[in-house]
């Protein structure tokens, strides 16, 4: 197996194993329209990075972070529907990017690789830099599990049982942003949200208890990359969207199964 | 008018036609309440949900709060529970005071698979607790079905469970029977009142109807953007305010109030057709 195939392929599954039990959150609390809302601002992160000449994954953090808290601001004082709000901003903030990468007319700028991914160009540091947020993120997850699903179940009951619900609704949105802009390498800005809601959906039939389903989908992500690389060794398809379709190929085959429960 | 109106009433209350707050906690004249709301005021849309709002719940005691639609029942509760900030007034609450909340409804989304062991477990704590939970609402047989194939009854079970789960000093229930059959309705408070008595523990409670709940209350609190009246539940039905707001209208299904109340102060169940006369002059 030639090293390219290697490393997208350790990239892939790190990225996997976060989209998973995010993308369950996702799911669960109807966030994926905040996702693709994200995932658009990655790119004005790419043209700020470049125009401030600091690392492009860290400005892509940066600005998908600071939407995401932008946006727990703006929900709170709600005098627009989420949709609209997500709306203006998503748009915005990719007509943004668009227009800051053409002024910049740089020539380290792919936009193509941008908006679908570049699986096949990952370097060893992209995979440190993946398995280095993925421990910090899935540990968060990990240690706030129970107040994060409780704030998602019931907010107030959260609330009045003693769970800081700012705090866990900042650090969902926070989580969230940094996992969209590492999984942005993977599949690129118009697709990452396919790689948080398929693999939960399809492992919702599937599971018990929220546990079980953000594990599952963790691990029907992981082979969704495999197949998709698969794919696109062998078709010579391009990799981002083999993986968004090898995804959904689990999906259709998981409609036969009945719900779990 | 039914013939025993008054019975409960002292001369002097009687007497007085002017609105004010009836003392109805003598038991507790110098107790620390659980929790009190002072001079509370709250404001949306230029619309004054709440003004001068003032309630206490002392340990051991059911309150009930009623009051009419877009009374101010819900933003009250929730003040009280911390969920909104007052524009006015403050909460007190009893240090480390442990408060069960049971919200009027809980909607969770298809996606989640969540068992009702695992919607209590969410609260925390002792796993142990959460059967013990259930069987003090008679819900042990749903501990593993899906919260979403409950029905509206065995939701309200299972949502008081999870009130109990962290044995509260105050519970608080809005709207506890919302979505339940009336015969349900009348278990379902006399499950609250007993648990009550068993847990010890101070009760608030929203309800829409004071009939049912009459015979478990220690007090009724009416709210119609301020306290109007409060007092025993006896003693509320025949308050002028109270009247004013509910007994006197005969539109919006108001009227179903003023049948129960002539149950109530009547205190015997054969005198429907005697209260005719009365309702429509």
């Amino acid at each position: 197996m030639p090293n390219f195939i290697l490393y997208a392929l350790l990239a892939g599954i790190g990225v996997a194993l976060l989209t998973g039990p995010l993308g369950s959150f996702v799911v669960w609390r109807r966030m994926a329209y905040l996702g693709d809302t994200l995932a658009h601002s990655a790119l004005f992160g790419v043209a700020l990075g470049l125009l401030l000449s600091i690392n492009l994954n860290i400005a892509i953090v940066a600005v998908c972070t600071t939407l995401a808290l932008l946006f727990v601001a703006m929900q709170h004082n709600q005098s627009l529907a989420t949709d609209t709000l997500l709306g203006i901003l998503a748009h915005s903030s990719l007509a943004l990017g668009l227009v800051a990468v053409a002024i910049i007319d740089s020539p380290s700028v792919n936009l193509f690789s941008y908006m679908f991914g570049d699986l096949l160009a990952t370097s060893i540091k992209d995979i440190a830099l993946i398995y280095g947020v993925g421990v910090i993120v899935l540990g968060l997850l990990i240690w706030f599990w129970r107040q994060l699903l409780s704030f998602t179940v019931q907010a107030d009951l959260a609330k009045v049982e003693g769970i800081n619900t700012t705090f866990i609704r900042t650090l969902l949105m926070v989580l969230l942003a940094v996992v969209i802009a590492v999984a942005m390498k993977v599949v690129g800005v118009l697709l990452v949200t396919a790689l948080l809601i398929i693999p939960a959906a399809t492992s919702r039939r599937l599971s018990k208890t929220p546990e079980q389903m953000a594990i599952v989908s963790a691990l029907i992500g992981c082979l969704a990359v495999c197949g998709g690389l698969a794919a696109s060794y062998w078709l010579n398809t391009p990799t981002g969207p083999s993986i968004v379709l090898s995804a959904t190929t689990f999906f259709v085959i998981s409609l036969s199964k009945k719900v779990a429960i | 008018m039914s013939r025993l109106p008054n019975q409960y009433i002292t001369p002097d209350k009687r007497l007085n036609g002017t609105p004010t707050i009836m003392n109805a906690t003598p038991n507790h004249p110098t107790a620390q309440p659980l929790i009190e709301a002072s001079s509370i005021g709250f404001t949306r849309h230029k619309r004054d949900i709440l003004r001068n709002a003032n309630l206490q719940v002392y340990a051991k005691e059911l309150v009930t709060l009623i009051g009419p639609n877009g009374a101010g029942k819900s933003t009250l509760i929730r003040i009280l529970l911390g969920l909104l900030k007052p524009d006015a007034g403050r909460v007190i609450r009893r240090p480390d005071l442990r408060i069960g909340y049971m919200p009027q409804k809980v909607s969770i989304d298809p996606t989640l698979p969540l068992t009702v062991k695992g919607f209590l477990g969410l609260a925390g704590g002792d796993r142990n607790a959460v059967s013990q939970a259930l069987a003090l609402t008679d819900a042990s047989h749903l501990e593993n079905y899906a919260m979403q194939s409950l029905s509206g009854g065995e939701m309200q079970r299972v949502l008081l469970s999870r009130a109990l789960y962290r044995k509260p000093h105050l519970l608080v229930l809005d709207e506890p029977v919302q979505g339940v059959d009336v015969a349900g309705q009348s278990k379902l408070y006399q499950l609250i009142s007993n648990l009550r008595d068993e847990l010890e523990c101070g009760v608030l409670m929203v309800s829409h109807d004071l009939h049912i709940v009459m015979a478990a209350t220690d007090r009724v609190v009416c709210l119609n953007q301020h306290i109007c009246c409060e007092g025993h539940p006896e003693a509320v039905s025949t308050h002028p305010e109270f009247l004013q707001l509910f007994g006197k209208t005969e539109d919006t299904g108001i009227a179903i109030y003023t049948h129960h109340h002539d149950h109530t102060h009547d205190g015997s169940h054969s005198h429907d057709h005697a209260c005719q006369g009365d309702h429509h002059a």
